[in-house]
């Protein structure tokens, strides 16, 4: 009882204090990440209080303290999986996916035809459940990471592409003259124009790509994979209901995601810190 | 229609390349069939059995056709067999899924968009939340549920509310948003209530952005549903499909289960871009 009424205490004072600031300071810097942090600090008290007060089973959902226990008991096989999905399945596949995506749109950028032809059929299987296909791969490269990154580069090629066409499609007819003028040859203003103007565009599939990688690598090995990796596992301990474990791997897998979309969105904005939408703040 | 051609091209040029790995990849069993049996195949023998194996690597474009015949049209569409009533199951579960996820995330925009607390705590969260492969709790959700006693079509259709709320959430935020400084100026001119705002201003600008997140949100419920249904128990829907094809080696079967949900997702698509087009067209929205 004592757990149930002090989360709620604790939900509204917070909430309170959440909307002072937010009447007060609403611009302030500081308020921008407080406000948020403070927030998801509520949820997990509030999460915390209510499994206790009312007793839910752990089977059910445990408690975070008792998530973040699992957590640190069972680093090393956490870091075994995150090696076997996150580095080997899923970042192996999004580069060799990306780098194929972008090397094809380089490529069809020169024929507009192909272009008219790839483009309806890129976007339409960019919204296809392309997850289905993990059971084919699974049976041609074997259970190891190699089909988990063959799902992935399949995942994120379409993205990737329909957004690499759209960013060298990007400039404008007064900047392309410009070259003509300097008599640039097609390397040249592909090297200095096209290709800097398309990297907002190709950020943006990139980083769409980073969750899709993910989703990938862990969805493909349900259908089966070796004795380690986190889908593998989460599927097994769901079956062995040890739940602090399955919150575990979700806490590692939503940390990798969150990084790895990071890393890319920290990576656009060295690249492209010319952009409006990266200079006005 | 300049483009029907290019687009055809594309497609054929898709299904010779098809023809072309089925033989490569199948091939290699002929291969070692042959000599196990110590017998000598000729090059068109190959070409041919590749063609018509029961269980191919890859089956040939025709083969999967077939199987899609027989699975939409081969039996009484109640059969456990057929694909038309896996495909019901995980329409439903879908579309299901999509009003519930669609509804909550609308509501939760307009409550963003109304009080600034709520912006400043809720959307932080809501944008990062895109960035965790949710689909991987889908089996804890499922197994979960099920321990409650909650089977069938609810556990799945919560993933997919799930997967599709937050593109449904966003993109409403942004909508809602959308007028412009003169717009809302107008109004409060007029003394127009928060109301009122809200009818006659901000939910009518937010169409083009609602329907462009509903299509992606209905591709991410169908994701869901079909997710939902690999882990073990489920036995029907295209995802369990999948999942038996892969368990007994029946790649027709994932095949033709692939294709249905392919032609599933470009349907529902289509139908809320028709939907789409009628709507901005009778609020004069159309360009």
């Amino acid at each position: 009882m004592i757990w149930t009424v002090g989360a709620i205490a604790v939900w509204l004072v917070s909430w309170g204090v959440n909307h002072y600031i937010a009447r007060h300071h609403p611009n302030a810097g500081w308020a921008k990440l407080l406000v948020p942090v403070l927030f998801g600090a509520t949820l997990l008290v509030l999460w915390e209080g209510l499994v206790r007060g009312l007793n839910v089973s752990p089977v059910i959902l445990p408690p975070p303290s008792m998530i973040a226990a699992r957590f640190a008991q069972s680093t090393d096989l956490l870091w075994g999986d995150f090696i076997q999905t996150i580095l080997k399945g899923a970042l192996s596949g999004y580069v060799i996916g990306c780098g194929a995506a972008i090397v094809v749109a380089v490529l069809i950028d020169r024929s507009p035809f192909l272009q008219r032809g790839l483009l309806p059929v890129g976007n339409f299987v960019a919204a296809l459940p392309i997850v289905g296909i993990a059971p084919i791969l699974v049976m041609w490269f074997g259970f190891d990471w190699q089909s988990k990154a063959a799902v992935v580069v399949v995942m994120v090629f379409f993205p990737v592409l329909v957004n690499m066409v759209a960013g060298l499609a990007a400039t404008d007819a007064l900047q392309r003259d410009l070259m003509a003028t300097y008599s640039a040859s097609y390397g040249q203003a592909l090297m200095k124009l096209r290709l800097p103007a398309a990297m907002p565009f190709l950020f943006n599939g990139l980083k769409i790509a980073t969750t899709l990688a993910l989703i990938g690598a862990i969805v493909a090995e349900f259908f089966g994979s070796p004795t380690r990796g986190m889908g593998f596992r989460i599927s097994t301990a769901v079956g062995q209901l040890d739940l602090p474990l399955v919150w575990a791997e979700i806490t590692v897998a939503a940390l990798a995601g969150s990084g790895f979309f990071g890393g890319m969105a920290l990576l656009e904005k060295a690249v492209t810190f010319w952009h409006p939408s990266q200079r006005a703040k | 229609m300049k483009s029907v051609a290019p687009i055809l091209t594309v497609l054929a040029a898709i299904v010779v390349l098809w023809y072309g790995a089925a033989v490569w990849l199948n091939s290699q069993w002929i291969y070692d069939q042959a000599a196990r049996a110590g017998t000598e195949v000729t090059a068109t023998q190959v070409l041919t059995e590749t063609m018509v194996q029961d269980r191919p690597v890859l089956p040939a474009p025709h083969q999967v056709a077939q199987g899609l015949w027989q699975g939409l049209t081969g039996q009484a569409i109640t059969s456990k067999r057929s694909l038309v009533y896996h495909g019901w199951i995980t329409l439903s579960a879908t579309l299901a899924g999509f009003v519930l996820g669609t509804v909550a995330g609308i509501l939760l925009s307009v409550g963003i968009v109304h009080s600034r607390a709520m912006d400043m705590s809720v959307m932080p969260w809501a944008i990062a939340s895109q960035t965790i492969p949710i689909q991987a709790i889908a089996p804890m959700v499922i197994v979960v549920l099920a321990s409650l006693g909650i089977k069938g079509l609810l556990p799945k259709a919560i993933i997919a509310a799930y997967l599709s709320f937050f593109p449904v959430l966003v993109g409403m935020v942004k909508g809602l948003r959308a007028p412009e400084g003169q717009q809302l100026d107008l109004l409060s001119t007029y003394n127009a209530s928060r109301a009122a705002t809200f009818w006659k201003l901000r939910l009518p600008s937010s169409m083009p952005y609602l329907f462009a997140s509903l299509k992606v949100g209905i591709a991410a419920a169908l994701v869901g549903a079909i997710v939902a249904e690999l882990p073990a128990g489920a036995s029907s829907g295209l995802g369990a499909r999948l999942l038996s094809g892969s368990y007994y080696g029946q790649t027709i079967q994932i095949w033709s289960a692939l294709l249905t949900a392919a032609a599933l997702a470009a349907s529902l698509v289509m139908v809320v871009g028709l939907i789409e087009r009628a709507t901005l067209k009778r609020m004069g929205m159309a360009r």
